[in-house]
């Protein structure tokens, strides 16, 4: 059964029955990536074009190595390379990308929307590979698939998320599942870069949203932490005063780690700043996830594009 | 030329009844219960409201400069279709309107436009670098009716109480654009739950607040003349009631978008950049504030802030996009729409912020039906309801976000010192030069 929508811009927009299903594909994908032969038929034919206006080597690799497990024919364009230098639009390259007729776009652009600009004027299923400061719905769906993993559930968990939220589309995309599976999201960071706003803006379902007014009263007996990457700019943007007291205050180490529950597990979405949020013996230790993470991101990818895409063509 | 039998609302005259008006060289030559005249065409206006011009205190007409956005007799062409008789157009131009040279080329194409007034604005500070003075008396000889450096506030404090200083001298209004930066350069929307949610960097309402509540100081202490323009926040409009209780001569204005619409609007849009523009569209809280400010009469006029931007502009990221929706063809139907037929205000109030209020805050010669007055007239069908079509508006652009809208309330005809410039029936404005008899 496919998903009854054309896109997927947003996990705000899913209902917890799709986001069910995507993970429970992911789940059958899985195990594509351990055989010999590392590709099965469904997208034969089908085209996957990676439009990417922003830097990334995981993301659009996932992409890539998803599309081609499923036989699609897989393009990379990254706007360097592409007539964006020669000041085309967004619109513009869209369409001329539509008149190729492929069967997927998958985009990651720095500006919130864009996604939904492109949606709204190609017949290819757009897939949001992040947005700006917005979303980024497979990573969110590769966080549970990776947390439903280990725990064997995400209704109930306590899961705190720390750092940058204001700007982080992974925080927000993993605000919105969780909450909607019913998980007990905790959010923590410098004040300067948590969004109160969300609180009466996210639609909670079963699970729940607060704000911690410490990194320690966010992590005490979590199931789950998840700690983001943070930005070099943010810091000449004032939100902090230096990168040292970021990783003081609100850094993820040994230490705090001890406040969660024994069997807590640690996810980062990648690229790790090792020594600031994250201090290494907690990224390479037992608990943490990461890489399980990445491996993950390849089966959701393969669901997500399998789901929009695998239909029969109209 | 006799309009026949309409109900003739003039607050300035405080008028509310059934009157024919007969005008005779441009001007009005009486409004009596009955007029008989064998001479006059006869405009038949039974079950239509016959208003004083409407008068709009905040428009761009992008010319000179960016005239593929719109030009002075495009502009025009929109005014009138929107009831418009006389805009004031503000100075961000290229070059700038900060000397007497551009006020008068303005004057000039706007004659040559012949359709309605149009009035002058002129800049502050000399390229609205919020610097030094510009040549404002200068450009006060040339024909600006009021100073702002609309689109840019003016920051500096010390600036700003110099400009209501010399202003006042020359007896003209200065219209700050509020907007204290407030950490948030590179803002796309209002602050506040649906930012968070699209992940759009917000401007706080505070940002209006603080310089409001600067501004209003600085007025206090000069004794100048301040208008705030497109007041957006509920509490910039309880500052404006507050200040004016103790006596600061205060004015300020409201766009139809920000009593009609709030960032719910914009999140639901799915990033449609027609629902952008400064001040950006408020919360729920803020429009009923504003909705309240313009019933108990704190807020003194409804001005468009008429933005044209060529569609090319408006076609790229959000964040991208500039601010601005055009507004002067739409601002009566919402008007009528949104505030007369909800009973939020009565049709006379609804005169009176078009064209009544206006015209006193900029002291134009405008705004009454007055015996001897320039007959300036606008007749509106408050029953009609038309869809909006903004592929089908005057103005060179078409960025609003009200393209498709079924609304309550429709102009009939709009004419400008005795001349029929715009007819409904007809469904433009005449070329140039047509004379009514």
């Amino acid at each position: 059964m496919p998903l009854q929508r054309k896109d997927l811009l947003a996990i705000a927009d899913l209902r917890a029955e799709e986001i069910e299903l995507i993970l429970d594909t992911a789940e059958t994908f899985r195990d594509v990536s351990t055989r010999q032969i590392k590709k099965v038929p469904p997208l034969r034919g089908k085209t996957v074009i990676n439009l990417f206006f922003e830097a990334s080597t995981r993301t659009r690799t996932s992409f890539e190595i998803a599309a081609k497990r499923l036989s699609a024919d897989a393009i990379n364009i990254s706007a360097s390379t592409s007539s964006v230098v020669k000041g085309e639009t967004l619109v513009d390259t869209a369409l001329n990308l539509q008149a190729m007729a492929p069967d997927a776009i998958v985009i990651r652009h720095s500006s919130a929307g864009a996604p939904h600009r492109i949606a709204g004027i190609v017949r290819a299923s757009v897939i949001n590979a992040g947005d700006g400061a917005h979303e980024h719905p497979t990573q969110a769906l590769l966080d549970a698939l990776t947390i439903r993993h280990r725990k064997g559930r995400l209704a109930d968990l306590k899961v705190a998320i720390i750092g940058d939220i204001l700007h982080s589309r992974v925080a927000r995309s993993n605000i919105h599942l969780l909450t909607r599976m019913g998980a007990d999201v905790v959010l923590a960071g410098p004040r300067t870069l948590l969004p109160f706003d969300l609180l009466r803006g996210v639609e909670a379902g079963s699970g729940s949203l607060r704000f911690a007014t410490s990194v320690e009263e966010a992590i005490r007996g979590a199931d789950v932490v998840m700690t983001l990457r943070i930005q070099l700019e943010r810091q000449s943007g004032g939100f902090f005063p230096s990168l040292r007291e970021y990783s003081i205050r609100y850094g993820l180490n040994r230490r705090r780690l001890e406040l969660a529950k024994s069997d807590a597990i640690i996810l980062h979405p990648g690229p790790i700043n090792r020594g600031v949020e994250i201090d290494s013996d907690v990224a390479d230790g037992s608990s943490s996830v990461i890489l399980d993470q990445v491996e993950n991101g390849v089966a959701v990818r393969m669901a997500v594009l399998y789901l929009l895409a695998g239909g029969e063509s109209s | 030329m006799l309009i026949r039998n309409g109900r003739v609302i003039d607050p300035a005259q405080e008028i509310d009844a059934s009157r024919d008006v007969l005008i005779s060289d441009g001007r009005i030559a009486a409004i009596e219960p009955r007029i008989e005249t064998a001479e006059a065409e006869v405009v038949n206006a039974t079950g239509l409201v016959v208003t004083p011009g409407l008068i709009d205190l905040h428009v761009h007409l992008r010319e000179p400069g960016f005239e593929y956005k719109e030009t002075i007799e495009s502009g025009a062409r929109a005014a009138v279709a929107g009831g418009f008789t006389s805009v004031c157009c503000m100075p961000n131009t290229r070059p700038v309107n900060d000397n007497s040279s551009i006020t008068s080329f303005i004057v000039t194409r706007g004659r040559m436009a012949g359709l309605a007034n149009i009035f002058p604005i002129g800049a502050i500070t000399a390229g609205s670098q919020g610097e030094r003075l510009a040549e404002i008396g200068e450009m006060k000889e040339a024909g600006i009716v009021a100073i702002s450096d609309d689109g840019r506030p003016v920051t500096d404090s010390g600036i700003m109480r110099r400009a209501l200083e010399y202003a006042t001298e020359l007896g003209l209004p200065v219209v700050d654009h509020c907007e204290d930066c407030c950490g948030a350069a590179g803002w796309a929307m209002h602050e506040g739950e649906f930012s968070a949610l699209m992940g759009l960097r917000g401007l706080p309402g505070a940002a209006e607040d603080l310089h409001v509540a600067r501004d209003l100081i600085l007025a206090e202490m000069t004794g100048a003349r301040l208008h705030i323009a497109h007041i957006s926040t509920a509490r910039s409009v309880e500052l404006v009631r507050e200040a004016r209780r103790r006596g600061v001569r205060v004015t300020c204005e409201v766009t139809p978008h920000h009593f009609t619409l709030t960032d719910a609007d914009l999140y639901h849009s799915g990033y449609d950049t027609n629902f952008k523009m400064a001040p950006p569209l408020r919360s729920a809280a803020d429009r009923e504030a504003i909705l309240a400010g313009i019933a108990d009469g704190t807020i003194d006029a409804i001005a468009t802030d008429h933005a044209p931007h060529h569609v090319n502009e408006k076609m790229v990221e959000f964040d991208h996009a500039p601010n601005g929706i055009i507004g002067l063809e739409t601002a009566v139907p919402l008007a009528l729409d949104r505030l007369v037929h909800r009973g939020l205000i009565t049709l006379p109030r609804l005169v009176s912020l078009l064209s009544t209020e206006p015209a006193r805050i900029f002291n134009l010669d405008r705004g009454s039906l007055r015996v001897g007055a320039v007959a300036d007239v606008t007749i509106i069908d408050p029953e009609r309801v038309q869809r909006i079509d903004a592929t089908r508006f005057a103005s060179s652009s078409s960025n609003s976000p009200f393209g498709g809208w079924e609304l309550k309330g429709a102009v009939v005809a709009t004419i400008v010192a005795g001349r029929v410039v715009f007819s409904a029936t007809s469904g433009a404005a005449p070329e140039r030069g047509t004379e009514s008899p």
